[in-house]
């Protein structure tokens, strides 16, 4: 792309330019129509992803070629709805074929799937090669379906193509309670009596529909990733399904933007690639800078916990170094702290530099010492960590040995109102399983004022 | 005629090499792993012929191999760290790498000695023109086309890969968990079976094109899996499959006047589809003479 506005600068821009004035009435429509196929062909694609059938997409748009080769050569016409037609027709025996082949062979799920693909396609690959070798009228254009191409595309597919969406887009808000239900539960569904095998073949019509009134646009080989990409990018921003799906169409609707474009731009280049690159761009932004579940925040947050529990396990082991020496000195260097705990060293110094920071160390010649605030969190952490010790010991009847390492990890996560419940429930200990004494909630203050 | 034998000898190697391939996919159920190879390789030959300028069979097979197990390693990734259902992770991959293959295609359209067409058809009937010649341009000998020697070459790599890692191939694929136990590194030979599949792709790409040898890698075998008893007639089962299909898909084209691989292509399904029949059959016959049946046991 960027190789072409290199070569022609002036040209580019003021296409786009008449592009977004809308001029070219047929540009708007195009656009409008690439927008709904987006939309609609992603929020189908969802269902098919939720039931665990991603890719029964791309062997559907494979299967619709053989369909609409026959219907060309049966009526030897390029009208969009007997090419519709044709192409349902074909793509609907593909899906029972994926059905039927696991079901009554020892053939497996995903071969069926492969299998099917490969045949239908190849059958329609020979047909179109059978035509194109016949002495036919308007026969030129047929080989545009295999990657799309937006700028071929006629009023009257147009039409078809908005009368199909919207068709699609509606009949899914009608039914999407079902849809919802047997998506994530289709067995309940059947317990309610909801006619699960009814609404699974009307779904698996508007699949067929919106691959095949894709196909102009797209193309057969690249129909799949339309239906597809938008949904396994928007899952990484939301886990409430009427979100995904209105994300997933707005994603199909921008990557359909996009690619309508470059075909307005480019009229050499086919459309469907386009739109898929586009597509996948949309997806990998979204699995690295999606908020909560992308692969950027995810990492941030797990640094942010790690730092936060080396932190906490080096105040608690200032604890236990000064409860070792009876609350007498208060000052550790590094090794001390490295003696009961192991540390790399430079991670080590970087969080006792933070904590300092924090006001809950200070440092001096002699070494590391708690102030008042790093000695109430200090005893606050070896307090809940020593009620857990107990709660495991007395209620689950671990043995002392075990019970450490859990602690080790609950103490960081344990919150005040479940430090008062554990309270409640082992009422009167005053030891930990190890014979250590558990430091009250006042504690901290007296032995403060101790020193 | 020469060249009718040539074509078709390069159809066999093609088809019998898919075929053998095709058995470990379809027994370890990555089917769709070997549709998005096929896809992907595409990305892999434009990208090195960009690259090298060169359309020698190594810089090719390299091109192939590597994007090939991009393929499988970023749709396992995908899978593992985006916590993507395993077949939506591979059909986002696959779909990408053959989207940028056929934009740099139609980019570099001039340049690159690949169009649109032969993507998806290949263009077996040119094969016998496109010849190797030895020795020098000028006075050495023509010994056969480029195509020929180069699924020539990969079908030798396949055998002999098969027939050497046997064993524990059929380790691999039967028992994965043994195979770990008895200390086999399980991902290496899923990552070797990777680039068979890539290196078949590839070299039957000049003849076939990239989406119908999903059918040659899926078809034979998966016929082939519903009568064969052990591993090894299945091998054998599926390679017959791929011969037959090619030499009755030579006739249809013939006597259609169609596009070659498209028609062996079609063979191999129909054939697939009298096995099914006769397999249905034989056990609809089973039903109705359930007493026979039971006093044979």
């Amino acid at each position: 792309m960027e190789d072409f506005i290199l070569l022609n600068p002036p040209s580019t821009w003021d296409l786009l330019i008449e592009f977004w004035q809308f001029n070219d009435m047929n540009a708007l429509w195009v656009l409008m129509g690439s927008i709904l196929l987006g939309t609609s062909a992603s929020v189908i694609g969802s269902f098919a992803f939720l039931r665990r059938r991603s890719l029964i997409g791309d062997a559907l748009a494979h299967a619709a070629l053989p369909g609409v080769m026959m219907a060309f050569l049966l009526f030897q016409t390029r009208d969009p709805l007997i090419m519709f037609l044709g192409a349902v027709t074909s793509s609907f025996i593909g899906f029972f074929i994926i059905d039927w082949l696991p079901k009554n062979t020892k053939t497996k799920p995903d071969a069926a799937l492969a299998i099917t693909l490969s045949f239908f396609f190849a059958l329609g690959l020979m047909l179109l090669s059978f035509i194109q070798g016949m002495e036919v009228e308007n026969k030129s254009g047929l080989d545009k379906i295999l990657f799309g191409q937006a700028a071929a595309m006629t009023q009257e597919d147009i039409n078809l193509l908005m009368v199909v969406t919207v068709f699609i887009l509606i009949t899914v808000m009608l039914f999407f309670q079902k849809f919802r239900l047997i998506a994530f539960n289709s067995s309940y569904a059947q317990s309610l009596g909801i006619a699960v095998n009814r609404y699974e073949l009307l779904l698996a019509l508007l699949i067929v529909m919106s691959v095949v009134v894709g196909l102009q646009l797209v193309g057969v080989v690249l129909m799949a990733a339309v239906l597809l990409t938008p949904v396994a990018a928007a899952r990484f921003w939301s886990d409430k399904l009427t979100s995904i799906l209105i994300l997933a169409g707005i994603l199909g609707a921008i990557s359909a933007i996009i690619s309508t474009q470059i075909s307005y731009l480019a009229p050499a280049m086919p459309t469907g690639p386009w739109m898929v690159v586009s597509l996948a761009s949309l997806f990998f932004l979204s699995l690295l800078f999606a908020p909560n579940k992308g692969l950027i925040n995810r990492y941030l947050q797990q640094n942010q916990l790690r730092q936060k529990v080396a932190e906490e396990n080096i105040l608690r082991t200032l604890y236990k170094l000064w409860e070792r020496t009876e609350f007498q000195k208060n000052d550790f260097n590094m090794g001390d702290i490295q003696s009961l705990r192991t540390m790399p060293t430079h991670h080590l110094q970087s969080s006792l530099k933070k904590l300092c920071r924090r006001k809950l160390l200070t440092s001096s010649s002699r070494g590391f010492r708690l102030t008042d605030s790093g000695l109430e969190q200090a005893t606050l952490l070896t307090r809940r960590h020593r009620l857990w010790e107990n709660y495991l010991n007395e209620h689950l009847e671990l043995t002392p040995d075990q019970v450490h390492s859990q602690a080790e990890r609950i103490e960081h996560i344990l919150t005040a109102e479940q430090e008062k419940q554990l309270e409640e429930e082992l009422k009167n200990s005053q030891q930990d399983p190890h014979g250590n004494v558990i430091p009250g909630v006042n504690n901290a203050t007296q032995t403060g004022a101790k020193r | 005629m020469i060249n009718d034998i040539w074509i078709l000898a390069t159809a066999s190697l093609v088809a019998i090499s898919s075929a053998l391939v095709g058995v470990f996919l379809i027994l370890r159920r990555q089917a769709l792993m070997g549709d998005a190879i096929s896809h992907s390789v595409l990305l892999g030959i434009v990208v090195a012929f960009l690259a090298t300028e060169s359309r020698s069979l190594t810089v090719m097979l390299t091109g192939a191999v590597l994007i090939g197990l991009l393929t499988a390693w970023l749709s396992d990734t995908l899978h593992k760290v985006g916590k993507l259902q395993s077949d939506a992770s591979i059909g986002i991959v696959f779909t990408l790498f053959f989207a940028v293959g056929v934009i740099l295609v139609s980019l570099y359209a001039g340049q690159v000695d690949l169009d649109q067409e032969c993507v998806l058809y290949g263009e077996i009937a040119f094969v016998p023109f496109d010849t190797i010649v030895w020795g020098s341009d000028t006075d050495g000998t023509e010994i056969g086309p480029r195509a020929f020697w180069a699924i020539g070459i990969v079908f030798m790599i396949v055998l002999i890969s098969i027939v050497v890692g046997f064993e524990r191939l059929k380790t691999v694929t039967f028992h994965p968990s043994l195979a770990v136990s008895l200390g086999i590194n399980v991902v290496f030979w899923h990552y070797f079976l990777m680039t068979l599949v890539s290196m078949t792709t590839v070299a039957s790409f000049d003849a076939v094109g990239a989406i119908l040898v999903v059918a040659l890698l899926v078809i034979p075998a998966s016929g082939a899996y519903l009568v064969a008893s052990s591993l090894k007639s299945m091998l054998w089962i599926a390679a017959a499959y791929g011969q037959a299909s090619v030499l009755l898909g030579y006739a249809i084209s013939y006597w259609l006047d169609s596009s070659i691989s498209a028609a062996i292509a079609v063979t191999a399904g129909l054939l697939l589809f009298i096995t099914v029949l006769v397999l249905e059959i034989q056990k609809k016959r089973r039903i109705q003479q359930p007493n026979i049946e039971f006093e044979t046991r």
